[in-house]
């Protein structure tokens, strides 16, 4: 029995997500299958073909998997399924959204979110926001799988030269029509991916602020932007730079914490950054306690002196 | 049209949760309890519809042991109309697993009919984040996830979803499945009035066995330990400190 991965892409480009779920998949020792299912992705299938650790990959093109609706990928999933023991998928809104679809049609459990992979029928994964580690054991004939891309390192060897397979399309079910997508463009690099991550939190008091200071100081670094839930609820920044529990997991080599104080579902989305910086007035703040480096202060002062010393 | 909206008693969001000694779970003894935060957003949001004219009766669904109530009075505090408890003794409660509640919810559905399901996108206790897309699954119906904004018309949600990198607005047919983020609306705080009118209000009570639905785990949970604390760092006196020691000791920047 073989492992199939569902690549997550937006038909033109692959997602990074997915580079860590075949990293994972690998850590089964079977082969691994990648489904790439769009309408005119021919170029996603050739850069899954290239990636190490990839055996085959399977397409299917064709106009009603364009918008990635769950509905008609988890039944061309579904109808698939058969030769493989595992089906797994990036823990990121795309695979949240669509696996448990898949488990559920399937008539098996689906195990959410692994951090770590103890042997082909047991998994480790996060409950109560990362306060605890759960190990499971699933008995099903096949296991349903997000990875949290974050918890495995990309592969950098392996065979690079897999064979593309093109397979037929699935019904349209027609339950579901996409009316618009707005997506957050950036020059910067994105959150999943970024080396460096500067993140505010309610201690710069105004969205204004939140640019004034951050930016700069994430251009000198090139990094990408984050915030704690509570400058996202007070209206800073979108929802999509939240990271936390409900938000983003995201493991940098550096995460600068700015006016942030790390309450729990926070430092859920960090803790497993490789450096923690700490930026903030209250020397009590909890973020202080998971950080490498603190630095106690005045912010408005700090952030502006740091982007210069930089 | 009925809108239905399953509610699960959790750990309350502030308390800091403690793994218990011998690794078989977390804490739950003399623990205080509570509707899980994103079931809160989804009563509210099922109570705005029915205050919208949209929504003829909102019914509550909880599914786990006795105590349960508790959460399905607060939901009738804020406006449900009637509940149900799908009732499973304390030690089938802690095994309950997404896939067994969702069937259990199919049952539900089959007998309610309802127009609309609404869902915390995930419960604060086991993260899991599969219960609404599974029940979706097992009806046929559509979904749309992580929602923060919905409009009904003709027929059809307008849902607008909040998705990695952006929104997503999608339209799709009714009879579905909406599961609820946080920026969806800010749940409303039960008055005394109506805590006092919810006791009067219908609650009936099921078994998993009248649905016939079979709820066995299909995960064995192995251990629960904590995770790897990190070390507590050294505080930096001032920014010339805090890049010499990014360069030369952490190396993260050059």
């Amino acid at each position: 029995m073989s492992i199939l991965v569902i690549a997550e892409h937006d038909n033109l480009a692959l997602k990074a997500a997915t580079l860590h779920t075949v990293a994972a998949a690998a850590q089964l020792g079977s082969a691994v299958h990648v489904l790439v299912a769009g309408a005119g992705c021919a170029a996603v299938a050739q850069a899954v073909a290239a990636l190490a650790g990839v055996s085959k990959v399977k397409v299917v093109d064709a106009s009603h998997y364009a918008d990635q609706t769950a509905e008609n990928l988890a039944a061309l999933i579904v109808a698939h399924s058969a030769a493989y023991s595992h089906i797994l998928a990036p823990a990121t809104t795309f695979g949240k959204n669509l696996l448990p679809r898949v488990a559920a049609l399937l008539d098996v459990a689906q195990i959410s979110e692994i951090v770590g992979i103890e042997s082909p029928d047991t998994f480790v994964r996060p409950i109560y926001a990362g306060n605890a580690l759960a190990t499971v054991q699933s008995a099903d004939a096949v296991k349903v799988i997000t990875v949290r891309p974050t918890a495995f390192d990309v592969l950098e060897q392996g065979s690079a030269n897999a064979s593309i397979e093109n397979l037929a399309a699935g019904p349209d079910l027609g339950l579901t029509q996409l009316l618009s997508h707005e997506l957050t463009t950036s020059a910067r690099p994105e959150l999943g991916a970024a080396k460096v991550i500067v993140s505010g939190g309610r201690g710069l008091a105004s969205g204004a602020n939140y640019h004034a200071l951050l930016e700069p100081l994430a251009d000198k670094l090139n990094a990408a932007l984050g915030a704690s839930r509570a400058a996202v609820d007070a209206g800073f920044v979108p929802n999509d730079y939240q990271i936390g529990q409900t938000g983003r997991v995201v493991a940098p080599q550096l995460y600068i914490a700015i006016g942030i104080s790390g309450a729990i579902q926070h430092l859920a989305g960090m803790r497993d950054s490789k450096v923690i910086v700490a930026i903030n007035q209250d020397a009590d703040a909890p973020i202080f306690q998971v950080a490498d480096y603190g630095l106690v202060g005045d912010l408005f002062k700090i952030i502006p002196d740091l982007t210069v010393a930089l | 049209m009925k809108v239905l909206v399953p509610v699960k008693r959790v750990i309350d969001y502030n308390v800091k949760v403690r793994v218990k000694a011998d690794q078989s779970g977390v804490e739950l003894t003399n623990v205080k309890m509570a509707m899980n935060p994103f079931d809160e957003i989804a009563v509210e949001a099922a109570v705005r519809l029915k205050e919208a004219g949209i929504a003829t009766e909102v019914i509550a669904v909880s599914c786990g042991a006795t105590a349960c109530q508790e959460q399905l009075r607060t939901a009738l505090a804020l406006g449900a109309d009637r509940a149900i408890l799908v009732e499973t003794d304390a030690a089938q409660a802690e095994g309950l697993q997404p896939l067994a509640v969702a069937k259990l919810l199919k049952a539900v559905c089959d007998k309610e009919q309802p127009g609309l399901v609404i869902l915390g996108k995930q419960a604060i206790d086991d993260d899991a984040n599969q219960t609404g897309q599974m029940l979706a699954a097992l009806m046929g119906w559509p979904q749309a996830t992580f929602a923060s904004k919905i409009v009904i018309a003709e027929g059809r949600a307008e849902v607008t979803r909040e998705i990695d990198g952006g929104l997503e607005t999608l339209s799709i047919q009714l009879p579905a499945i909406v599961t609820a983020d946080l920026r969806l609306n800010e749940p409303r705080y039960a008055t005394l009035p109506n805590i006092m009118k919810a006791k009067k209000k219908p609650l009936d009570v099921l078994k998993p066995a009248d649905l016939g639905v079979d709820i066995t785990p299909r995960l064995t949970l192995l251990k629960v330990v904590e995770p790897a604390r990190r070390q507590a760092g050294v505080t930096v006196a001032d920014v010339a400190e805090l890049v010499a020691k990014l360069k030369n000791e952490a190396k993260v920047i050059a």
